[in-house]
């Protein structure tokens, strides 16, 4: 909304009073907008690009006075390092396949739920949903000691399936789906398609996926950052043979001989492919999180 | 499986529907016009979707949700009242109170209950703070708005890992760059890894860091939500921008601030890997002195350090207790705000 089609209707006067004294929305940035928000623009970016430049250079050179502000000449070798002393390559590939799984399924199943409780009747609906919403707030540590113990049970310490089965379904994912799709589908085309004679397989199929699509793409991308960067889970249920990323990153961090130009590397490539997801897909992100805000 | 059987017993009006596009609205003719003889199992088949179908659905979700989610919390709690050992699983014995008397008799549990508190105060509050602001600078019609967005997202998209990793290379008593910064304010080296007040203030700012963007854009969402005509009467009653600010932007925020509160208590809560690592080598315990040492690591020194399961689940149903009240306490605190006001 402009400002010119909100005072198109109203006299001079209003309009120029609200330019002297409106609301934020209103009114263009003045410079001090943009350097304070450039000060904050380079506390968020400043860690991970120092990151950058101590993984170029050499341990004894970042133990000295003053530390060092641009880039060495050490970033391949320190990469090639981190890559094998912490094994990352395993721990990517693991990190890559236990967060993609959870994706794939928090978004499927979430995607089904929601749309129960968006758009049909069945009983103990309402009751379902307000225990969906209630639960979302319990801390993971109250379910870490009996899920290490049925696991240790099942003799699957250490396998990838540990971490990824407590997380195929959240109940925040269901909430999200539930949430945008009472607004994004109509209930009509869902009565078409009914009185249409299609079975719920295929309602759900032709009508319900292709209207939650920007919702589940943003639902996954939201998963994906979420499951990458888990670690309490990982660092009980994992161990260094089978690691994720951040059991490796944790692992390197509190080794006894520490490097840390090794380690900065370690941590630069813990986070590239997010970074690079972030590169790509940030302004989903952004809006899937706004959104979420708005409606949760 | 029976709604993918029912649809192979459609011939004609699946085929040709493009995803996205609803069945066409004259096929619905044909489709209630369908010979009654043919259609009565059908029809029965269908009424048995249409009532079957929502449990179908939401099924998957509360098995798997359920499995791994509530009903661990309730094994929680029976373990809490259980001897278990992790050197020893299969012998599990009746321990009563036991477990929760020891930890109210622990000064590491007070301890860890205060750093908690404490770093939960120094994290939360500045982070909601300065994400108010950022989000009222947000909100101005700015040139490249997403991309201001997304850059103050990006610390978001690193994890705990990473993110302590490099914190506590900035933060190193000797040739760290914050130590080397201050210096030329004529501050000496903090020892950020040893002194109580310094350790804690260093955990905090990992989490101000990684959060602040992410809580700026769903005030800037709540804000864009505020309807124009509030600040319009406002402006004519000659509130100017500051007040509009207080009168108008912060009390339509009043949900939003709640939501934000309780979700950062319950990370405080739950504060685990940014102590976790930046204790380096004993990092479970949370420094030296165990000046950082949190709840959620007290339950993993306990639990996975010490091998003592019941008493981690006795922490465990403590710091849930314990968030129960806070969100209790918060919920009658705006409560009487509201009604106040």
């Amino acid at each position: 909304m402009t400002t010119t089609e909100l005072t198109r209707s109203r006299p001079m006067g209003t309009e120029r009073r609200r330019r002297m004294t409106g609301a934020g929305r209103q009114l263009h940035a003045g410079p001090l907008t943009y350097a304070v928000l450039t000060v904050f623009a380079l506390l968020s970016l400043a860690p991970l690009v120092w990151t950058a430049i101590a993984a170029s250079r050499t341990d004894r050179r970042l133990a000295q006075t003053p530390p060092p502000l641009w880039f060495g000449g050490n970033l391949f070798k320190n990469l090639r390092v981190a890559w094998d002393q912490a094994g990352l390559g395993t721990a990517m590939f693991n990190s890559v396949f236990v967060a993609g799984t959870i994706t794939v399924s928090t978004v499927l199943f979430a995607t089904l739920a929601g749309f129960a409780f968006a758009k049909l009747r069945f009983r103990f609906s309402g009751v379902l949903l307000l225990l969906t919403v209630g639960t979302m707030m319990i801390p993971p540590q109250l379910a870490v000691v009996p899920l290490y113990l049925w696991m240790s049970d099942l003799g699957w310490s250490n396998q990838l399936q540990t971490v990824i089965l407590p997380s195929l379904a959240t109940a925040f994912g269901t909430f999200f789906m539930r949430q945008y799709l009472v607004q994004a589908l109509p209930t009509e085309l869902i009565e078409a398609a009914r009185v249409d004679g299609a079975g719920s397989l295929r309602t759900v199929w032709h009508v319900v996926f292709p209207a939650a699509r920007p919702a589940m793409a943003v639902l996954g991308l939201l998963t994906f950052v979420f499951a990458w960067n888990d670690f309490l889970w990982p660092i009980i249920a994992l161990n260094q043979q089978n690691p994720t990323v951040q059991v490796a990153l944790n692992s390197l961090g509190t080794g006894y001989v520490p490097d840390q130009a090794v380690i900065m590397a370690g941590a630069l490539l813990g986070t590239l492919p997010l970074l690079i997801a972030f590169l790509l897909f940030g302004r989903q992100i952004v809006g899937g999180i706004m959104q979420g805000a708005v409606k949760g | 499986m029976t709604g993918s059987k029912q649809a192979l017993a459609q011939p004609a009006s699946g085929s040709g529907a493009a995803p996205g596009i609803p069945p066409g609205a004259s096929r619905a003719v044909r489709g209630r016009g369908a010979p009654a003889g043919a259609g009565s199992w059908r029809s029965r088949l269908y009424r048995w979707d249409t009532k079957a179908s929502p449990y179908a659905f939401v099924a998957p979700f509360f098995l798997l949700f359920g499995a791994f989610s509530l009903v661990p919390l309730l094994y929680t709690a029976w373990y809490s009242l259980h001897r278990v050992q992790l050197s020893a699983l299969d012998h599990q014995s009746w321990a009563g109170l036991d477990n929760y008397e020891n930890l109210l008799s622990s000064d590491f549990f007070w301890n860890a209950l205060k750093n908690t508190f404490t770093i939960g105060v120094i994290s939360t509050v500045p982070q909601l703070l300065a994400a108010i602001g950022l989000a009222h600078l947000l909100n101005y019609r700015l040139r490249g708005s997403t991309v201001w967005r997304v850059v103050m997202l990006t610390p978001y998209a690193t994890s705990v890992a990473a993110a302590t990793l490099v914190f506590t290379l900035l933060y190193a008593w000797d040739g760290g760059v914050i130590n080397w910064f201050l210096h030329f304010f004529g501050v000496g080296p903090v020892n950020w890894r040893e002194s109580g007040w310094g350790s804690q203030f260093a955990v905090s700012s990992i989490v101000i860091w990684r959060w602040t963007g992410y809580n700026a854009l769903i005030y800037l969402a709540a804000m864009q939500a505020i309807p124009v005509d509030l600040y319009e009467s406002a402006a004519l009653d000659g509130a100017n921008r500051w007040q509009q600010f207080r009168h108008v932007t912060i009390p339509q925020l009043r949900p939003t601030v709640l939501f934000t509160v309780i979700v950062s208590t319950i990370g405080a809560t739950q504060l685990f890997g940014e102590p976790l690592l930046f204790g380096g080598v004993s990092g479970s315990k949370g420094g030296s002195e165990h000046q950082y040492q949190t709840l959620g690591l007290y339950l993993y020194d306990q639990g996975w350090i010490i091998g003592n399961l019941g008493k981690a689940s006795a922490i465990a149903w403590s710091m849930f207790l314990i968030l129960l009240v806070i969100a209790a306490v918060n919920l009658l605190l705006t409560r009487r705000l509201g009604r106040t006001r």
